[in-house]
């Protein structure tokens, strides 16, 4: 039993991690419908402005609240920047293209910055300072839990309240949620979707940037090819949950964190890597718009 | 519907009729037959023209970008030194000898078609590379049909050299390095059970995983539990919760990570906030100073099987460890070393050898005896493997320190 | 190569069948010639280029012409491969018919190989196809991309084809001739195809789904169709790739495999066989091409440059090189074909 609830703590742990990066996934997916592939490579480059912050101020040499503040403004304003670099440049000039194209942008964006990186910033695993010492393991009648861990959990849940708040309490919210039904209409109804659109890749591309820093705590081994299966991984987490969907993204890649977590423990860890996708499968052919995903109607 | 039966009926025997048709092509010029397209006619020519001129050329395949490049750029930066050493002293037979790199970004195919470039159209006269076995295994056969010798520092799979003649190796092979950590544990470490914890997209690590089962288990050791990663996760709490709930009989004396550096650190990081107190084992795959970067003291305690130790007071070591820091500014690791060596080996042969022609040279580093290299003294044996002594070191402070020198038996 | 709808299917079918032949006989002669023509290096990279070519026709069968975004074709491409290669290496490479010269017989087994391999694609594709194609757009995408790496993962498990070790040894029997044969075979069924009543239901229900399927066809079938030839034409180039490289390992089938044929089929015009055609001569060429400046550079920018390539690609001709047009309607007697270009190309006044 003990052990069950150990993996059960793994699982969400590692999940709150998938989820840190979903949510930026759904955000940019729920408005454009543009799976944003290279949304995993703002977060590494995320993590690396965190690391690079940190020599820069020598950080690690105070770890505390305020360094973490501070990698965090930093990985947070840098990855806001390039986000909204990317979809000015790479995107928008293609909104009227079809979305295969504006995909293969997508494509050539993340192969751009996972290649570019490694020249930038060599292709050997860096590691990345202890800006913020969270304590020690606690333990709960035998389970253990990593209070970073804890912390990361906590931020993703966070996160995921103050999205939903952004999106359905303020008026920039109510702006992305007209644009996100249809471009035209918002348009007409004196939405400025361009910067409305803009405004949401910064916030995604922010988060991610927050999440670089929490990954970089939790594990902290960076590389510019960090991000590629975990973006993979908390997009499907993404579309499982319902993509588009704030809460549904952060279900979604917390049950796929137990999930992977219950395949190595129980089953075939050699498998896990097929799992994320498997699940995936047989959600959307059971029920196609995820776990919390709201129908659409075709048009004609 | 019509048209679609039509192809239906019509694949099977298109597909008949090509291979009649290439057939008889294939007839007309025999020697097409068995090597496609890289024929064998061709050898003799690119070998006499690869000495020429004042300058000997040498081929390198790496994976300089790529998921694996972090491998591939030490082991570029180890030949790299090696070859401006060789040339300093006066290079070969009078001649200069000058390398060319090209990238394979980690995929096969790119380095099958890098090494035909080289060999065709550069004209090299010896290959190094590649890292890993599975470009190692694209590269061979081409090396061999050309009859240029080709050396990998640190392709560990015995698959690689059994290609052919002209394809020789400076490190150990995965039996070898596999069971000298099942040595080490069960009568240094008097284990009696190990848990297994490989990655599972990487042919070293499961090579490796392999072989210290094997002799383990023949030892009279068991191992209780064999979990799995793949290269480039981040999390192995799990993993590591299941072979903690392992009890009595069961419960692992060493744990056998034998993985590379870039996952290790992190893996005993957690192993250690988990609370495991047991060493942990691997190969030279953990050979970095990335390993304890990353992974800072939770390695104390923890033993690998590398090919030498950087307290060896030996000169030509303590030389290499020197020069290197000087030129790149930091600490060689086992890929690097690798690399300077297999550079050397190939040097050392083509001073050694009559001419330069490439059977001469091939000739020359099958004869290779005890060349005082860098990860120890390299015996090519008859399957053109290189035979030297491992030695286990172990992880504390931060640093590597001597335990013990196993022998291949 | 125009040929308007006839009602004699017959006629149609004889003159298909002549192109055919004559083409293969072309190629047969060409085979030795060229190999004996070309240095190593650059038949190898017209070698590549021409299982690409397979690859990026047959993808484009449904991601431009039947518009169905599939992100997996480096899964089928691998299945074709494993299989075919298992088989050549265990039963194929040992066997030689009786009384035939060796490589009449290995030709002949190669072919049964490549076949083999091409109809474990084709089946999987069917598996695959049938419950995911009802999936729309993006979603599809996801789950052929997960289909792709669950493929991976499991060879990753099987170790009688290696596991992560590989396999190597692989007979090399491909050669140039099979490589351009099996590229020209998979052009010319693409195109017979779309002279038929599939190819006019293909596009269809790219176009619109819904209305075609008012019009009494039958989307889900027509869909699986194409996925099912096009997994077939995938398995055949992986089997080619497997005997050419000689050495096979479940990394060599990720994801970006698959990107790398989608970005083809997308620079040379979605639903263009020229184009694809075109396409994947050129991407291949072009990671050559660029190869010298690794020498001056030191640093490998191949990639970089690549991918900045690919998104000005993107954003100046977002139609790739030929859209939806092919080569044949770029000819000198344009103004008499008039007419049939329109029956040919129906997607043209899509674009």
């Amino acid at each position: 039993m003990v052990e069950f609830l150990q993996h059960v703590i793994n699982g969400l742990g590692l999940g709150s991690i998938y989820a840190l990066i979903a949510l930026g996934y759904t955000m940019v997916f729920g408005i454009l419908q543009l799976i944003n592939f290279a949304h995993s490579d703002v977060y590494m480059i995320g993590a690396f402005a965190g690391y690079y912050a940190s020599r820069y101020f020598g950080l690690a040499d105070s770890p505390g609240l305020l360094s973490l503040l501070i990698a965090l403004g930093c990985a947070m304003g840098a990855c806001g920047a390039l986000g909204f670099t990317i979809e000015r440049f790479a995107y928008r000039p293609l909104r009227k293209a079809p979305r295969i194209n504006v995909l293969i942008t997508a494509i050539g964006v993340s192969l751009l910055l996972e290649f570019g990186g490694q020249i930038v910033f060599g292709a050997d695993p860096k590691f990345f300072p202890t800006l913020y010492s969270a304590g020690n393991t606690l333990v709960f009648g035998g389970v253990q839990i990593e209070p970073i861990q804890l912390l990361v959990f906590v931020v993703s849940v966070l996160l995921m309240v103050a999205l939903r708040f952004i999106i359905f309490k303020t008026k920039a919210g109510r702006a992305m949620r007209a644009v996100s039904f249809s471009h035209t209409n918002a348009a007409l109804m004196g939405i400025p979707v361009d910067r409305t659109i803009s405004f949401t890749f910064i916030l995604g591309s922010a988060l991610a940037g927050a999440a670089g820093i929490l990954v970089g705590l939790t594990y902290p081994k960076i590389d510019p090819l960090m991000g590629v299966m975990f973006g993979l991984k908390a997009f499907v987490a993404a579309v499982v949950g319902g993509i588009g969907n704030v809460t549904g993204a952060v279900l979604g890649a917390l049950l796929m964190g137990v999930a992977e977590t219950m395949v190595i423990a129980y089953w075939a860890p050699t498998y896990r890597d097929a799992l994320a996708f498997s699940l995936l499968i047989l959600i959307l052919l059971f029920k196609p718009s995820g776990l919390l995903g709201s129908h659409r109607m075709e048009k004609v | 519907m019509n048209s679609f039966t039509t192809v239906r009926n019509a694949l099977p025997s298109a597909f008949a009729a090509l291979a009649l048709l290439f057939s008889v092509g294939a007839c007309t010029k025999k020697t097409d037959a068995p090597t496609g397209t890289t024929s064998g006619t061709s050898d003799s020519s690119s070998a006499s023209t690869a000495a020429s001129g004042d300058e000997i050329l040498i081929g390198e395949v790496g994976s300089l970008t790529g998921s694996e490049a972090t491998f591939g750029t030490s082991t570029r930066d180890g030949i790299d030194l090696a070859i401006k050493q060789i040339n300093e002293g006066g290079g070969i037979k009078g001649k200069k000898l000058r390398v060319i790199v090209l990238d394979d970004q980690g995929k096969p195919e790119e380095a099958a078609i890098a090494v035909t470039k080289l060999i065709t159209q550069d004209k090299v006269s010896a290959i190094l590379g590649e890292v890993s076995s599975s470009r190692s295994l694209a590269m061979a056969p081409i090396a061999q049909s050309h009859k240029i010798p080709m050396i990998t520092p640190s392709s560990t799979n015995p698959k690689v050299t059994q290609i052919g003649d002209y394809i020789f190796r400076v490190c150990f092979i995965d039996p070898f390095q596999g069971s000298v950590m099942a040595k080490f544990a069960r009568n240094s470490l008097k284990a009696n059970t190990a848990a297994i914890l490989r990655d599972i997209k990487n042919d070293y690590s499961m090579g490796l995983a392999e072989f210290f089962n094997d002799t383990f288990t023949k030892m009279g050791g068991k191992v209780t539990v064999i979990q799995s990663y793949s290269a480039g996760d981040v999390d192995f709490k799990t993993q590591l919760s299941s072979i903690k709930a392992l009890t009595g009989a069961d419960k692992p004396d060493v744990i056998f990570v034998p993985g590379y550096y870039t996952e290790v650190g992190l893996i005993a990081r957690q192993a250690r906030s988990m609370g495991f107190k047991v060493p942990l084992l691997g190969g030279d795959g953990w050979d970095s100073e990335k390993l304890t970067e990353i992974g800072e003291n939770s390695l104390d305690g923890s033993y690998f099987s590398n090919h030498y130790s950087p307290d060896d007071k030996s000169p030509h070591v303590q030389k290499f460890i020197a020069d290197y820091k000087t030129v790149f500014n930091r600490i060689p690791d086992g890929l690097a070393a690798m690399g300077y060596d297999a550079a050397m080996v190939l040097a050392d042969a083509m001073k050694r050898a009559k001419t330069l022609a490439s059977e001469d040279v091939r000739a020359a580093i099958a004869e290779t005896k005890n060349y005082p290299g860098v990860t120890g003294n390299i015996t090519i044996n008859k399957d053109r493997d290189a035979e030297k002594p491992a030695v286990v070191l172990e992880v504390k402070d931060k640093r590597f320190i001597y335990k013990e020198t196993i022998n291949p038996s | 190569m125009i040929a308007p709808q006839s009602k004699l299917e017959g006629s149609s079918m004889y003159r298909g069948a002549s192109i055919f032949l004559a083409g293969i006989v072309v190629f047969a002669i060409l085979s030795p010639l060229v190999t004996s023509a070309l240095p190593a290096y650059y038949s190898a990279i017209v070698a590549y280029a021409g299982i690409n070519v397979t690859l990026a026709v047959s993808l484009n069968l449904v991601l431009g012409i039947t518009g169905q975004f599939s992100m997996g074709h480096a899964g089928f491409m691998a299945v074709g491969a494993y299989v075919s290669s298992y088989l050549s290496l265990t039963v194929f490479n040992h066997i030689q018919i009786v009384g035939l010269p060796l490589e009449v017989s290995q030709n002949l087994f190669f072919a049964v190989s490549l076949y083999i391999g091409g109809l474990a694609s084709a089946g999987l594709g069917y598996v695959v196809g049938l419950p995911t194609l009802r999936l729309r757009g993006d979603y599809l995408a996801i789950v052929t991309l997960g289909f792709g790496e669950i493929i991976r993962v499991v060879l990753l498990n099987i170790d009688v084809v290696g596991a992560a070790r590989g396999l190597p040894g692989i007979p090399r029997w491909t050669s140039f001739g099979w490589i351009y044969a099996i590229a020209f075979v998979s052009v010319l069924t693409v195109r017979r195809l779309m002279n038929s009543a599939h190819g006019r239901a293909f596009l269809a229900v790219r176009e619109d789904e819904i209305a075609a399927e008012a019009m009494g066809v039958n989307a889900t079938r027509v869909k699986v169709t194409a996925f099912v030839i096009s997994s077939f034409f995938a398995g055949v180039a992986g089997g080619l790739f497997a005997h050419y490289l000689t050495y096979l390992n479940p990394a060599i089938f990720d994801f970006n495999r698959s990107f790398e044929i989608i970005i083809m089929v997308v620079l040379g015009g979605m639903g263009s066989t020229s184009g694809a055609l075109v396409a994947a001569l050129f991407l291949t060429g072009l990671r050559e091409f660029l190869r010298p400046l690794q020498e001056i550079t030191k640093l490998d920018f191949r990639m970089v440059i690549y991918s900045i390539l690919l998104i000005v690609l993107m954003l100046t001709r977002p139609n790739g090189f030929f859209g939806t047009r092919e080569i044949s309607d770029f000819n000198l007697f344009r103004r008499f074909k008039r007419n049939a270009l329109k029956v040919n190309n129906p997607g043209e006044n899509h674009v």
